[in-house]
């Protein structure tokens, strides 16, 4: 196991370099001065010096490449050009938002999808599993944006339990200004859940030690919850961890939607205002986040699945 | 001879203190108004500590009677009819508390398949701290000597060492064997062995079925071997039950069934087993010619027939009813073939076609009762005469021996 948590911890860090190395060429190899985009095209010549100056960039590029790692380790990723700030602080306050938003709408996915999941295999094709089928169709069919205004129609406006946007934090405050956002992007992601984890579910109730472990006397519960679930999870840990990306772009959605100050409205705003350098930071936290969330799904497989430690060394 | 048609209960080794008795076992596939039937009025007797065989090739329902003693049929399958008794309770009617109940404590079962039989993502002492909880009530910590303890009885080394395995990191037979301390945790009074030994190798084979018979005498357990291996059950059992097509065809005492085959589908499973005799110079044996009723084929009369050596005319109206052996010794079992004794008159040419040489069947000192039941007396009289009227015609032209003679394995 150690050796397994060493290769994969070193496969990560490479990823990582290779994703800072992307970003900051991309940035600066592409056509285009972003000084001068960033200035609106209308900087005097002095003007866009001064800032390039200001910047580092009038220093050799792999000279700029060596700060801009160094920056990186030490959580320094420069200024941004249109907001005259560190872009470290920007994003901070930003990020809190967002990545709450995605551990509680991932929280909201499991609580529903497990055991409506659960339920379905019981009784595979039955009366439940097909209405289980027909409302999930039905959620997932939901553009998150539609699904998140009616959820504040309902649930805000309406019934008044839930304010309509904002964010405010503090445990109480994120349960009131997260709850309907997070339902939004958990139900879609429920979906996933469900139908991967019950597909996965029949195909490992069919199974001997399933078999075997009922001729023990082992209740259904038990046998389904425990034996089962533990093998069937594996498949839905997968198609999730593949679906971070989704989430992150559902993410930008709900933020609009709800009026989150998160990082995905952050995006929104920079992209709007040519913002480079705070552009790079937000590609290279998401890429980051998705590389470090896919290790901790390795990770998570293989303390849970011991095949996997041999078969992925 | 023996009586052929006499009205005596089809089971005849019925014993009134069996720990289990099946009796008209039915398992269906498929619709409800045209079911695919697997397993037809099975019936089966296991005496306390008794070790029984049930033999037959693949697909002869073997599997399926053996899980309908647990209910352990899953959708689409179902049995339709008949009754599993143990020790006075019926299975197929308890509550799924008591079936529950029952499993845990009074019954165990290991699988042909020892990998596929443990879960690859418990540790061998979760499997066993599990059911020892559950159905010994044991603390964490009884429950591990005790797993640990079990795992020493069933002859794995270094017992603690394997408490922490995965069941990957175990061979076959070990694994085998944490199989059996698991389905004997509870200390059952039958244990359901569905082709224990069948994957594994010659050696490891012979110390399962040891270590079997072993925990037999030492917890006074009733074992059912089911296997295709009549070397395998000649070794271990008291008493064989032979099944095809869905029906128990043979009963009895192994060594009277070894020497003195009442069913010409026992003869040819016999013939074609390696003769353990001159094991060490093998004789080349011939394998059942043709193959083995599909479910959807439904035979008149006896499912053996088209494949039969001593097929005769008039085998497609036989019952499939099992019939004792002997009248007057009860205990050594009962055939479902009524031509007895088949073997008189030498196999069926396939190529010519002819029919058996009838002079030396022998005339029944009674005829059978006003069942469709063909009297050995019958078949000799119609050969005698050469009565073409009673030779298959070609809708029924099932009775004829397949032209193929290629080994069904
Ligand atoms: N789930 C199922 N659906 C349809 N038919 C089935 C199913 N399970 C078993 N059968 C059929 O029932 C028959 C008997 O099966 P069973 O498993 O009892 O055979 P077996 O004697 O144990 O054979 P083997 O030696 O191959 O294990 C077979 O013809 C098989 O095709
Ligand atoms: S009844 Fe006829 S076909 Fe069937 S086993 Fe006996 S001899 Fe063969
Ligand atoms: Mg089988």
């Amino acid at each position: 196991m150690t050796l397994y948590v060493l290769r994969r911890l070193a496969l990560s860090v490479g990823v990582l370099f290779g994703l800072a190395v992307v970003t900051f060429f991309m940035i600066h190899l592409v056509p285009g001065d972003p000084v001068q985009l960033a200035l609106g095209g209308r900087g005097t010549p002095e003007a866009v010096a001064e800032v390039r100056g200001q910047l580092g960039l009038d220093r050799p590029l792999l000279t700029q490449f060596g700060d801009f790692l160094g920056g990186v380790v030490t959580g320094d990723l420069g200024l941004s050009v249109a907001q005259n700030a560190p872009v470290t602080e920007i994003i901070g306050q930003r990020l809190a938002p967002s990545a709450i938003l995605i551990v509680y709408g991932l929280f909201v996915a499991l609580v529903i999808g497990v055991p409506l999941a659960i339920i379905a295999a019981l009784r595979p094709n039955g009366v439940v599993d097909n209405g289980i089928r027909l409302v999930t169709t039905f959620a997932f069919a939901m553009p998150a944006f539609w699904l998140g205004l009616m959820l504040a129609l309902i649930f805000g406006l309406s019934l008044k339990w839930f304010p309509v946007s904002g964010y405010e934090s503090g445990i109480g405050g994120i349960l009131r200004t997260l709850t309907l956002p997070a339902v939004t992007l958990g139900l879609s992601l429920a979906v996933v859940v469900v139908r991967t984890l019950r597909s996965s579910l029949l195909e490992v109730l069919q199974t001997e030690y399933i078999d075997a472990a009922r001729s023990r006397g082992l209740g259904e519960w038990r046998v389904v919850g425990r034996h089962a679930l533990r093998n069937a999870v594996m498949a839905t840990i997968t198609v999730l961890s593949v679906d971070i990306g989704f989430l992150i772009g559902g993410t930008v959605v709900v933020e609009s939607v709800f009026q989150i100050p998160g990082a995905g409205s952050l995006l929104v705003e920079s992209v709007r205002a040519r913002d480079y350098e705070l552009v790079q930071a937000i590609a290279l936290i998401a890429g980051a986040a998705v590389v470090l969330l896919s290790l901790a799904t390795d990770l998570l497989q293989a303390t849970i699945d011991p095949r996997v430690r041999l078969a992925k060394r | 001879m023996t009586a052929v048609a006499q009205d005596l209960p089809g089971v005849a080794d019925a014993t009134t203190d069996a720990l289990l008795s099946v009796d008209g076992l039915r398992v269906e596939f498929g619709p409800a108004d045209a079911p695919l039937v697997a397993v037809k009025d099975v019936g089966l007797t296991i005496a306390p500590g008794e070790i029984v065989g049930l033999i037959g090739e693949s697909g002869s329902g073997k599997s399926l009677t053996c899980r309908s003693i647990m209910r352990l049929i899953g959708a689409p399958g179902r049995v339709t009819a008949g009754t599993v008794d143990f020790e006075g309770r019926d299975v197929l009617a308890m509550s799924s508390k008591e079936l529950r109940d029952f499993r845990a404590h009074d019954v165990g079962m290991i699988y042909q398949d020892p990998f596929s039989s443990l879960n690859p993502v418990m540790r061998i002492g979760d499997h066993l701290r599990e059911t020892l909880r559950a159905n010994r009530g044991m603390s964490k910590a009884e429950a591990r000597a005790e797993g640990i303890a079990l795992l020493e009885r069933v002859g794995i080394p270094d017992p603690e060492r394997r408490y922490l395995s995965y069941p990957h990191e175990l061979s076959g037979g070990m694994r085998q064997r944490v199989m059996i301390a698991l389905a004997t945790a509870s200390r059952p009074r039958l244990l359901l062995a569905d082709e224990p030994t069948t994957a594994l190798d010659v050696t490891t084979q012979a110390q399962i079925l040891d270590l079997l018979t072993d925990m037999r005498r030492e917890l006074g357990m009733a074992v059912l071997v089911v296997s295709h291996d009549f070397g395998v059950i000649a070794q271990v059992c008291d008493r064989v039950c032979v099944m095809y097509g869905g029906h128990v065809v043979e009963t009895g005492p192994v060594e009277r069934i070894y020497a003195d085959p009442q069913h010409p589908y026992t003869k040819a499973l016999l013939d074609s087993v390696p003769d353990m005799e001159s094991a060490g110079n093998p004789v080349r044996r011939e394998g059942i010619p043709g193959y083995p009723p599909e479910l959807t084929d439904v035979l008149p009369g006896c499912v053996f027939a088209p494949r039969c050596a001593h097929a005769r005319p008039g085998c497609t109206s036989v019952p499939m009813v099992l019939q004792p052996v002997d009248a007057a010794a009860p205990d050594a079992g009962s055939t479902a073939c009524p031509v007895r004794p088949f073997s008189v008159g030498g196999p069926f040419d396939p190529v010519a076609g002819s029919p058996p040489d009838p002079v030396a069947v022998p005339v029944s000192p009674q005829p059978a009762a006003a069942t469709a039941a063909m009297t050995a007396a019958e078949t000799a009289a119609r050969a005698q005469t050469g009565d073409p009227g009673d030779l298959p015609a070609p809708g029924e032209a099932r009775i004829t021996q397949p032209t193929d003679q290629e080994s069904t394995r």
